[in-house]
């Protein structure tokens, strides 16, 4: 079955089975590998990308739920907010290993673009479904309040 | 007695008796046949139209009270989720209109439809209209009376009695409850029973149970 | 008193020591058999140490990405000994015309900050500028790239920037000897009036300059010098500070390429399902559904299981679901977590192998005024990286190349080689950044390479395969931190002073049987007891039992290994005794230290300066202490804790010294020591892998398994303790003070001791 939706801008049409996870099709189909596989069940977050501008986890994502919707990975994030959150987290070099990090910054992005100046409890609100096993919590927090800051400033 | 028609639920009783068990992770291991589900008929017996009145109502507690129900109708304002009723992991809020925080929405990971997943057993549930009911209609923690009385309380719900009964027979997210998905149990019955259940409940005065 | 039993020992030092075993048999690889006898399930241990012996490396082995992963990240990683009108001065820098320096970094990156820490030991030295430093994975080669506190090419035991210190700073040095000669010659000056800062290279007299990549050509045709020398500490500008690291910008923009990540032309994706059970084999499989389904290649018995192969992810997933297997549960361990815990309980009510002895202990506890005594109780852990375990292998025209994140090349190496009944040199292992690791990728058997080779050579194609694992397979797939049960018996005498302390520790060892073996030195496995047996407390009468539990659930090294256990045992029981002697938990502590233990001191004045600082204790919380050494750095924790309101602790804030010798990167150091509570404080919370009556294992995803997340991690404030010492690790040290902590705040809150972990019961 094809399946057409805008990715990362872009048209695009996979001829997949429908009930792969958008997650595959968008690595396997479209090799944008920025997105992750961590868990498979909707608990890590580290496949979070954004469908028609919220957050979606794409490994519990059939790609037919997203026929003619849109789609934003890492690699296509290009907002204020996104720069704002990406200069931060390097800023601080928020990243250990980083597997998950893909994750956090759509996280985090989302976040933002709906509450620019989020406290301590929007971010544990919209963060806690990202795991990060290397816990680098305490500057994924840092980073989203220095990242409100530049867009304030 | 006040007339039925004002009695009021709120409208997110959709939600209320089904947006249940956002069980997404943590499968009912023990799935399998439902319990029986009384239809109206069953109570004709009861003589007495309160009497049957409560006795229906207390059929219903068994789809109102099956933790499917009531994980989506917490005390505070987090769901919980599987037949143990545990916190919903991950942690979740309400949120505006009991859709969820800002940057996580329940449609973060609960899609239109239940989604088995790939690498296990089990599914993660969906509907499109998933959500947590208002606070207003919180059941954990209460008698099946208390529960009855609150969705009679005008000043906690504006649903009538009439759009009650048409929400626990028609309405889809209600009626998810019994096509929770994979490694998911199913409230007892149907929701045609369910609905002809309430229908008679009112008919019969709505009354609530004692205790 | 501490000194014979201390941390200095090398991890690794025996390896290879069993090296002489040899293959017996044929794993069958046809799936169709059916109540078939599997075969020994050490076979493919014995084919790993085969290899091992036989392992004699390439001297270059060049790495190249596969093509599609190219394309995808723009990263056209080509790894060569040499460069195009560059210099290569040594095995660990190139420098290219670009003016750009790549350090080919030997111990695998993920997370710990290895690329930007030896990199920055190279610019030291080199005195080039930040900007123009790059860092790459070494390939496998135990030659130029062994573990010099090893012996073998392999990151662990928190040694990469104790090993890297003097070879990377001396790599640096000599190359900026070469350039500087090479300036000197060029413009005919003296190379004693050259000087070079920020990557330009200048003579002040003639105000001539250049950047590394111009001289880079001429410096190639000079001599390396064999002993360049070094730098003062009081010279240094970037050891010390906080340089940003090399791969937060593609780690934060996903463009860092991981193993998932690589798409070579024409890959299949495999996954593999395995036994439910620790020891179980394949005895039947019906594969028809699986090969029914669309993009399914084809279905193998291996030796860890049942492999699937398809043309894609989903395709793999969902044919593995669609398997059918029986399975030969014989020899398989069928204890439940709970019959493993009696089965310890019973052991420690006696004496063990002795670990360490001064005075009498068993006479000290008979003569005390006050006894205490408590049997604790440490469940399985997964150590459950962000990136499940993935490799690509491709076997093609007798050569065998592989892409993992790859922790002990050298075993992994002999482990495919193994498989593949080749010559190590005959394996060309390229390790990728991983996503995470925690002691899981560092496999003494290189189990995974070998499972991934098993599966690739099962396959009989010369097409490249990726086995990836499902969280489900790394929840359940062993390797865990070992169950351990410690009973530990402490006396008062009636001053309030500890006389005696008797700590019998029943757990497995996971290097018995393996080629790590060596490391259990008369009788005693360091990682059973480390951290209890070098108790730096002055006790007079003291005695550390150790009582190796056979046990057929696979084990390993987890994030502080021995420490994990015996650190929480020790500073939970400690302090337990100064509270019934009435004894502030800081000052009860430095009394038991007394002169002897500066660095020890050191940490934990600090800490205790840092809380007092923060003011007083707030209404409804409590502080506890943890301190503890490993791996020769010194860490103190103070966590505040309350009840969440549900009879759970929330960990509001912890507070953390750390004393790891020469901070090369604070900025490093202190994310390790934020990571390594956060860990650490996660699995104390809420972790536990359990076993059930027939041996299954009840946790598979995260979902049960829970990880902390960003709610429940608290606020870190870390200070490093300023230190002229030889710098030592830092990824692991942060992690055992912080259970202690935790635990000895909640005990202070509540009055409940907590000897079983984890403290939140899996059904609150």
């Amino acid at each position: 079955m094809a399946v057409t939706f805008q990715l990362n801008g872009q048209q695009v049409t996979a001829d997949v089975e429908p009930d792969t996870p958008l997650l595959w099709v968008i690595r396997d189909t479209f090799h944008l590998t920025g997105t992750k596989f961590g868990c498979g069940i909707a608990q890590c977050g580290a496949c979070t990308v954004h469908l028609n501008g919220m957050t979606r986890r794409s490994c519990v994502t059939p790609v037919s739920q997203v026929e003619g919707g849109t789609v934003t990975t890492i690699e296509g994030l290009d907002s204020k907010e996104a720069k704002a959150i990406q200069d931060a987290w390097v800023g601080i070099d928020v990243p250990q290993c980083g597997f998950c990090q893909s994750g956090q910054v759509m996280s985090a992005v989302a976040l933002l673009r709906e509450v620019p100046k989020p406290t301590d409890d929007n971010i544990d609100q919209a963060m806690a479904g990202n795991i990060c096993r290397c816990a680098t919590y305490v500057r994924i927090r840092q980073a989203i309040h220095n990242a409100a800051d530049t867009l304030e400033g | 007695m006040k007339d039925s028609s004002s009695f009021r639920v709120s409208a997110t009783l959709v939600a209320g008796l089904m947006a249940l068990a956002a069980s997404s992770v943590v499968a009912d291991r023990h799935k399998g046949a439902s319990a029986e589900l009384k239809s109206p008929l069953a109570f004709q017996s009861i003589t007495d139209p309160a009497q049957r009145s409560m006795a229906l109502f207390k059929e219903m507690g068994k789809v109102i009270t099956h933790p499917r129900c009531m994980n989506c109708h917490p005390r505070g304002d987090s769901p919980t989720q599987g037949m143990m009723s545990q916190k919903h992991e991950p942690p979740v809020v309400r949120g505006a209109g009991g859709l969820g925080a800002p940057g996580m929405r329940c449609t973060t990971c609960h899609g239109p439809g239940n989604v088995a997943y790939t690498a296990s057993e089990g599914s993660i549930p969906g509907h499109p209209t998933w959500r947590l009911a208002p606070p207003e209609q919180a059941w954990q923690g209460k008698s099946l009376a208390q529960i009855c009385e609150q969705l009679k309380d005008q000043s906690r719900s504006h649903m009538t009695l009439a759009e009650l009964q048409a929400h626990n027979a028609e309405d889809s997210l209600v009626g998810w409850g019994w096509h929770p998905g994979e490694g998911r149990q199913s409230v007892p019955g149907s929701q045609k029973v369910f609905g002809a259940l309430t229908q008679a409940w009112i008919d019969t005065g709505a009354v609530c149970p004692e205790n | 008193m501490t000194d014979h039993y201390n941390d200095t020992r090398p991890l690794f030092a025996h390896a290879g020591r069993a090296a002489d075993q040899t293959v017996t048999g044929q794993f069958p690889t046809d799936d169709t058999l059916t109540g078939a006898e599997r075969t020994d399930p050490a076979l493919s241990r014995r084919r790993f140490l085969q290899g091992t012996a036989a392992m004699t490396m390439g001297l270059v082995i060049g790495m190249h990405l596969p093509s599609s992963a190219k394309a995808q990240s723009g990263a056209a990683v080509v790894m060569t000994d040499t460069v195009e009108g560059g210099f290569t001065p040594n095995a660990f820098i190139r420098i290219a015309p670009d003016n750009t320096v790549t350090v080919i970094v030997k111990h695998i990156e993920f997370g710990q900050g290895p690329a930007t820490g030896l990199s920055t030991l190279v610019a030291e030295e080199l005195d080039a500028d930040w900007g123009q430093m790059r860092a790459e994975m070494a390939p496998a080669n135990k030659k130029k790239y062994a573990n010099t506190l090893f012996g073998l090419q392999g990151t662990g035991g928190s040694t990469a920037m104790a090993n890297s210190y003097e070879q990377m700073r001396k790599a640096g040095a000599a190359a900026r000897v070469m350039l500087v000669q090479a300036a000197a010659d060029k413009w005919g000056v003296s190379a004693e009036d050259i000087s070079v800062a920020k990557g330009v290279i200048s003579h002040g007299a003639s105000n001539r300059s250049a950047s590394f990549g111009d001289l880079a050509a001429d410096a190639a045709a000079l001599e390396v010098p064999a002993e360049p020398t070094l730098k003062n500490p009081d010279q240094f500008t970037l050891i010390g500070t906080d340089v940003p690291k090399l791969d937060s910008r593609d780690k934060t923009t996903g463009k860092q390429l991981f193993t998932l990540d690589l798409y070579p032309d024409n890959l299949v994706t495999a996954t593999t399902l395995h036994p439910p059970q620790f020891g179980a084999t394949v005895k039947a499989v019906d594969s028809k559904k699986a090969r029914a389904i669309k993009g399914v290649i084809d279905v193998k018995a291996v030796p860890s299981g049942v492999a699937v192969y398809a043309e894609n992810t989903f395709a793999a997933l969902k044919g593995r679901q669609a398997l059918s297997v029986t399975w030969d549960d014989r020899n398989a361990e069928t204890r439940s977590s709970a019959q493993m815990q009696a089965d310890y309980s019973k052991a420690v009510q006696g004496e063990g192998a002795v670990a360490r002895s001064e005075g009498d202990a068993k006479k000290g506890l008979g003569d005390a005024d006050t006894v205490l005594e408590a049997e604790y109780f440490f469940p399985y852990l997964a150590h459950a990286p962000m990136e499940t375990l993935d490799a690509v292998v491709q076997h093609k025209e007798g050569k065998v190349t592989v892409w993992m994140g790859s922790q002990i090349q050298t075993m992994d190496v002999g482990a495919l080689a193994g498989v593949f009944g080749v010559e190590p040199g005959a394996i060309t292992l390229n390790t990728l950044y991983a996503g995470g690791s925690f002691g899981r990728r560092a496999q003494p058997g290189g189990e995974f390479a070998a499972e991934a080779g098993e599966v690739a050579k099962a396959l009989g194609s010369d097409r490249p395969v990726k086995l990836m694992w499902t969280r489900e397979n790394d929840i359940q797939g062993g390797r865990y931190r070992p169950l351990a049960v410690h009973r530990i018996r402490g006396g008062l005498d009636k001053n309030g002073d500890i006389v005696a302390w008797d700590q019998q520790i029943a757990v497995q060892s996971f290097l018995k049987g393996t080629a790590f073996e060596g490391m259990i030195q008369e009788g005693i496995d360091g990682t059973a007891v480390e951290g209890s047996r070098d108790l730096p407390y002055a006790i007079p009468n003291l005695r550390v039992g150790q009582h190796l539990m056979d046990n057929g659930v696979t084990t390993l090294w987890w994030r502080s290994v021995g420490h994990t256990h015996n650190g929480y045992a020790t500073e939970t029981f400690l302090d337990e005794l100064l509270e019934k002697a009435g004894k502030d938990p800081v000052e009860g502590r430095l009394a038991l230290l007394g002169d002897k233990h500066p660095r020890y001191r050191g940490v934990l004045e600090k800490v205790a300066a840092m809380a007092a600082a923060a003011g007083k204790v707030p209404a409804g919380r409590q502080r506890g202490v943890g301190l503890h050494k490993s791996f020769n750095t010194y860490v103190a924790e103070i966590a505040e804790v309350s009840d969440a309101g549900d009879g759970t602790p929330r960990v509001h804030k912890v507070w953390c010294a750390v004393d790891c010798g020469v901070a090369v990167n604070p900025n490093v150091i202190r994310a390790q020591m934020e990571g390594g509570i956060g860990y650490g404080a996660g699995a104390v919370l809420f972790d536990a892998i359990t076993l059930t009556d027939n041996g299954h294992v009840t946790e598979s995803n995260f979902d049960r398994y829970r990880s902390l997340r960003i709610n429940e991690m608290p606020s870190v404030e870390v200070e490093v303790i300023a230190s002229a010492e030889a710098p030592t690790g830092v990824g692991e040290p942060g992690v055992p003070p912080v259970g202690p902590a935790i635990a000895n705040a909640w005990r202070r809150l509540t009055g409940n001791s907590v000897y079983r972990l984890p403290l939140v019961p899996p059904s609150a």
